[in-house]
Formats: C-alpha cells, sequence, structure tokens
C-alpha cells in the first residue's frame, strides 16, 4: 500500500523533475513539443504501420440535451437569500435537470442537504435549514420526481462551506445541496 | 551515573506530565467587570512539613474567586504580610489595603501523600473591630471570634488538591455571598477542528476548563449535549449516521443509547429537572414540534401543534412547562406551553427575534439569545414578561448555559473570525473571554451541581 502510493509519487515526480531540468536549458519548450509530438504519433499508429483517422458524428438533438443535462447536474447547489427558503428562478434551468435525470431514472435516489449560515441559534437553524431543502424536494416532486427518490436533512449552521464571518461567506453557506 | 540519568529522566517526564496538566485546553481572559470586583486576599497556605511545599492550591482557589465576577484577590506582592491563622493577622495593614476578607491556612503532612489542610475565612473589618476584645458568653469572659467566619480542617491525598482547591472556593464564595459556590461543576461542549479526520469532538471539562475529556469524536456534526440533573449523563444530538439522532451517554462508562431515528429533524433534547423525561424537537409528524420522551419507556408525547417552527424546548425548574422558541408570531420569539393544559404563552416582544431560551435555576429569570438591529446578544428578562436587558456586547452570541447557581452565564461567541466560549455574569458586569488554542469550540453546557 505504502509502496504503491511511493511508486505513485515518483511517476509524478520524476517528469516534473525532467520538466525542471528542462526548463533550465535554452530550447526546452522546443524539446518539450517534440516529446508530445510523438506521444501523438504513437497514439494513432497501428501496429501493421498505416494510420486510421475518423470524422466527428453529428450528435442528434437527444444527445445534445442529455450532455447539456448531464453538465447542469454537475451544478448541485442552491443558493438562498437571508431567513429565506424560497428558490430564486435562477436554479429553475439546473433543478429542471436534475428532475429530468430522476425521472429517467426512477431507481436512483437523491438526499437534499439544507444548510445556513452562523446567524442565529444551531438549533433554530436546523429548523431553518430543514425548510430549504425541503423547498427544493418539493420543487423536484413538482416536475414529476417520485417523492420515495427525494429524502431531505438539515445540518443547520453545522456544515459551512466557507468558514468565514461576512456576508460573501453567509450567501454561500446559505444553500441546498443535491447528493447523489 | 546511571542513577542520576534515571533520575533526571524521571523529573523530565514530571515536569512534562505537569505542564499538561497545566495547561488547559481553555485560557481565560477577563475583559470586563475586574474593578466592580470585592476585593480579598488569597494568602499562600504555610507549609508545615519538610521538603518540597505542595503547590497548586490557593492559585486555584484566587482563579475560581477572580472568574467567578464577584472577587478580586490581591496579587501577592501586594500582601503586607503572609499569615497563616488569624492569630497572625494585622487587620490594620489589611484594612487599610480595602481587603474585606481573608483566606489563610496551613498544609500539613499526615502520612504518605496525605495532607491536612487547615483553613480560616476571616472578615477583615469586624477582625478590625472585635479581634482580641473579650466577650461575655454563659457568664465567663472569652475572646470574640465573630471575625473569623468560617474555619475547617481535612485530610486530602496529593491528587486531590484541585478538587478541593474548588471545595475552598465553594465555602468561601457561599460564606460571603449567601449563595452556593458552582466551582465544583464541569461543561460539556463541542469542538470543531477541519484539519482532523474527525473534526467534531464532545468534549467534558471541569468548568476552569481542566480536567478536559473527550466523549465522542465524529467525522459529521454534533449538537446540542445538555445534562441529566444527577450529571452523569449527556444527551446530545450525532449526525454519525448522515443524518440527526439524538443519544444519551454515560460521562463515566462510555454506555450509549440511541433514543431517536426519526424521519426529519431530531434535536434540542433537554432532561427535565427530574431526569425521566426528555424534551426534544422532532419533524417527523411535517414540521418542527416540541415533543416529550419518557427516557425509560421511548414513549413520545407531542406538545406544540403549529404549522410555525417551534424549536429550542427547556425546562421550567419545576418541571411544568417548557419555554421555547416558536416563529408563530412571524418571527421567532420565546413562548411558554404550559405542560398539563397545553396553554401557550408569548414571553418576549423587544427586539426583532429572541431565541434560545432557558430559565434561571430559581425560575424566575429567563436567559436568552436577543437580536436587535441585526446584532445577536445574550440578554435577560424576568419571567414572565418582565424588562429585558441586554447582558453582552460580543458578536454572534448564542447558546447560553447557566451555572448552577443562576450567578454567570457560559456561551459561545465569534472572535477573530473563530467560534469561542464567553462568560457574562447574570447581572452583566463581569466579562471574560476563554480562548482556545486550536479550532473552534461552542455549545456549552454547564453542569449542575457535582458532589
Amino acid at each position: 500500500m505504502n509502496a504503491n502510493k511511493a511508486l505513485k509519487s515518483l511517476f509524478i515526480a520524476v517528469p516534473m523533475l525532467t520538466l525542471a531540468a528542462c526548463s533550465s536549458n535554452q530550447g526546452a519548450e522546443e524539446a518539450v513539443d517534440q516529446q508530445t509530438n510523438q506521444q501523438q504519433e504513437q497514439l494513432q499508429q497501428e501496429e501493421s504501420g498505416v494510420d486510421i483517422g475518423a470524422v466527428e458524428r453529428q450528435k442528434t438533438p437527444e444527445e445534445i440535451r442529455a450532455e447539456k443535462v448531464a453538465e447542469l447536474r454537475q451544478e448541485n447547489m442552491i443558493f438562498f437569500a437571508f431567513d429565506d427558503s424560497r428558490i430564486s428562478s435562477e436554479y429553475a434551468q439546473v433543478l429542471a435537470a436534475h428532475a429530468d435525470f430522476l425521472v429517467q431514472n426512477p431507481g436512483v435516489t437523491v438526499t437534499i442537504e439544507g444548510h445556513c449560515d452562523e446567524r442565529g441559534t444551531p438549533e433554530y437553524n436546523i429548523a431553518l435549514g430543514e425548510r430549504r431543502a425541503k423547498a427544493v424536494a418539493q420543487y423536484l416532486q413538482n416536475l414529476g420526481v417520485s417523492s420515495s427518490q427525494v429524502t431531505t436533512v438539515s445540518y443547520g449552521e453545522e456544515k459551512p462551506l466557507i468558514n468565514a464571518s461576512n456576508s460573501d461567506a453567509y450567501a454561500k453557506n446559505r444553500r441546498g445541496v443535491l447528493v447523489y | 551515573m546511571t542513577k542520576l540519568k534515571v533520575f533526571f529522566i524521571t523529573v523530565c517526564a514530571l515536569m512534562v506530565g505537569l505542564t499538561g496538566v497545566a495547561q488547559a485546553k481553555l485560557e481565560i481572559v477577563i475583559t470586563e467587570g475586574i474593578n466592580t470586583a470585592r476585593p480579598i486576599a488569597v494568602v499562600p497556605f504555610a507549609w508545615k512539613g519538610s521538603g518540597p511545599k505542595p503547590d497548586g492550591l490557593t492559585e486555584v482557589v484566587a482563579a475560581d474567586l477572580m472568574r467567578s465576577g464577584k472577587f478580586n484577590p490581591i496579587p501577592l506582592t501586594a500582601m503586607p504580610q503572609r499569615p497563616s491563622s488569624s492569630a497572625e493577622v494585622d487587620y490594620t495593614e489589611w484594612a487599610s489595603l480595602g481587603v474585606e476578607a481573608l483566606l489563610v491556612g496551613t498544609i500539613e503532612p499526615y502520612g504518605i501523600d496525605r495532607y491536612t489542610i487547615s483553613f480560616e475565612i476571616i472578615d477583615v473589618l469586624r477582625g478590625q473591630i472585635t479581634s482580641g476584645t473579650q466577650v461575655l458568653q454563659n457568664g465567663q469572659l472569652v475572646t470574640s471570634e465573630d471575625h473569623i467566619l468560617d474555619a475547617r480542617s481535612s485530610v486530602i491525598s496529593g491528587d486531590q488538591f484541585r478538587q478541593y482547591s474548588h471545595r475552598i472556593s465553594d465555602v468561601f464564595y457561599e460564606t460571603l455571598t449567601g449563595q452556593r459556590g458552582a466551582f465544583m461543576t464541569r461543561i460539556a461542549y463541542v469542538t470543531v477542528n477541519h484539519d482532523l479526520d474527525k473534526p467534531y469532538e464532545l468534549v467534558v471539562a471541569d468548568y476552569d476548563g481542566f480536567n478536559e475529556r473527550v466523549l465522542l469524536r465524529s467525522p459529521e456534526p454534533l449538537m446540542s449535549p445538555s445534562w441529566s440533573p444527577d450529571g452523569n449523563k449527556l444527551a446530545y444530538v450525532s449526525f454519525e449516521n448522515k443524518k440527526p439522532q439524538i443519544f444519551i451517554q454515560d460521562i463515566y462508562t462510555r454506555a450509549r443509547e440511541q433514543m431517536t431515528d426519526f424521519p426529519g429533524i431530531n434535536s434540542s433534547p433537554v432532561f427535565s429537572p427530574d431526569g425521566q423525561n426528555l424534551a426534544m424537537v422532532l419533524s417527523k409528524d411535517g414540521n418542527p414540534e416540541l415533543y416529550v420522551m419518557n427516557v425509560a419507556t421511548k414513549r413520545l408525547r407531542r406538545v406544540t401543534n403549529h404549522h410555525a417552527i417551534d424549536t429550542e424546548p427547556s425546562w421550567s425548574p419545576d418541571g411544568n412547562s417548557l419555554i421555547f422558541t416558536s416563529e408563530r408570531g412571524g418571527r421567532p420569539q420565546l413562548y411558554s406551553v404550559n405542560l398539563s393544559a397545553g396553554q401557550v404563552r408569548r414571553l418576549t416582544f423587544e427586539g426583532e427575534q429572541n431565541l434560545g431560551g432557558t430559565f434561571s435555576p430559581d425560575g424566575k429569570q429567563v436567559i436568552m439569545v436577543n437580536r436587535t438591529q441585526g446584532n445577536y446578544h445574550i440578554a435577560r428578562q424576568d419571567y414572565p414578561n418582565g424588562a429585558m436587558q441586554i447582558l453582552t456586547q460580543t458578536a454572534l452570541d448564542e447558546s447560553p448555559s447557566l451555572a448552577p447557581n443562576g450567578s454567570m452565564v457560559i456561551y459561545s461567541t465569534t472572535h477573530n473570525n473563530q467560534q469561542v466560549l464567553a462568560l457574562v455574569s447574570v447581572d452583566g458586569r463581569f466579562k471574560a473571554r476563554l480562548p482556545t488554542r486550536e479550532g473552534e469550540v461552542k455549545s456549552p453546557s454547564w453542569s449542575p451541581f457535582l458532589r
């Protein structure tokens, strides 16, 4: 386990050292360029020595949409105003993407975490966090997601995204997070 | 040669051990109120044995009395003499310094690692008037000793010095204030250090931060520790299973019982004054409501029924009602609910919000978190509907917990971008901060009196 780790770090360290060594030389960039060119040629060459090319296939509208949805699903946080659990319209697309995915995959479940900034008492914030998590859950259900696919948990102010006491941090900490 | 080496190593080990004990995680920085405290003198006790004097007794007493906010022990360098009994006291000298009372005493060897500690609490002003005078008692002339407020003697072992110091502080405090001392108590709190694999710790320490013990270490949040009335158990919320659940843990045996696993919120467990019930907040029926659970049978009883948030229950000392935070009036305010009749009454009206209410031990006052113009401070209000007084000026104050004698509030505040604990006396005069060396400290809970 440890030897494996050490080996891995060597793999990273050795090329970096070579790079560092190169950069001290004149014409280091050229050397690097040459290296990458060789690598690319190797990748495209088959054993018989012929080069094989391809054209990019046109994506179907479904595929384009699926990709966009997947991209939107990378965004899994919804931020809230102070002492507020209403979902701002700017998150409509992101939430629609999540809902889409959940409707098409009824076997998938999602946990929605509700979080608050540090103002107010910790126990009261647990209640506010639950309200935020439930607002997101309700939003998804209104888009056709089954209630059995969605669970909520409130962490109140216990798990801040940014550990600071200023308005920027507060804005980032008042959030709902979709966890698959 | 080797013997000397071994001796040297032992001494080093001892020193390391001692500094380990001496360095409590919670230090104290008194920020306000020492000039209003009563000047007293804690005279180092005279050592009547041979060999090195065992130390750390009067230092602890002086620190206790200073932390109480009621007393200002004068520094050793300002003492005109170091008497070890009332007979040696020069009253005029002490009185001219304005010192009200003296603690003097002796430490004598009794056996192997056993010591006799004797001490006297002396009223300086009365001593100035009556000391040495003869009074008639039962038809006989005797020397008046009414300036000696208390005199005691006990045999203790070497490892009991710290505890016995707190005992002396309790006696001194009660003698001079008429109120029971709270120096033999503990606090429970949660520490958070994100540099660790398990950032969340539930910690119990002596009230002064010494003898810290970690009761639980978790990768997920821990919240709301609350003492059983016998001081043996803590109820708290743990997210160790990725959801909030209420646990009760015996602080001595490590025995741990999971009390709840309801869908939604499982929050704010608080033992009833008789220890048989646990008030809590559950949202299993839709939104946060107050419940009371029998600890033995786990049978639940719903207390509130309102579509707004109801949370943060706290028992009245008689166990007949709960005060709680509710949003039913639009903004969070404190309410009380009678447990037999279910009658709900609003208690607070001042400020934008009032949250986290807790009764004083005599039930005559409520300590809470008040929000006015966006600032969260600890406040006190006569129960049920008296005037409100803001006690603190620190930032983002929350989680107030009262000492069992009702003299002092420990709470969580933010200092230099970090959550720390702080103290404020119930009259608001004495203020202190308890900074830590690393991480954040929050959710303090003061234990009941411990025997």
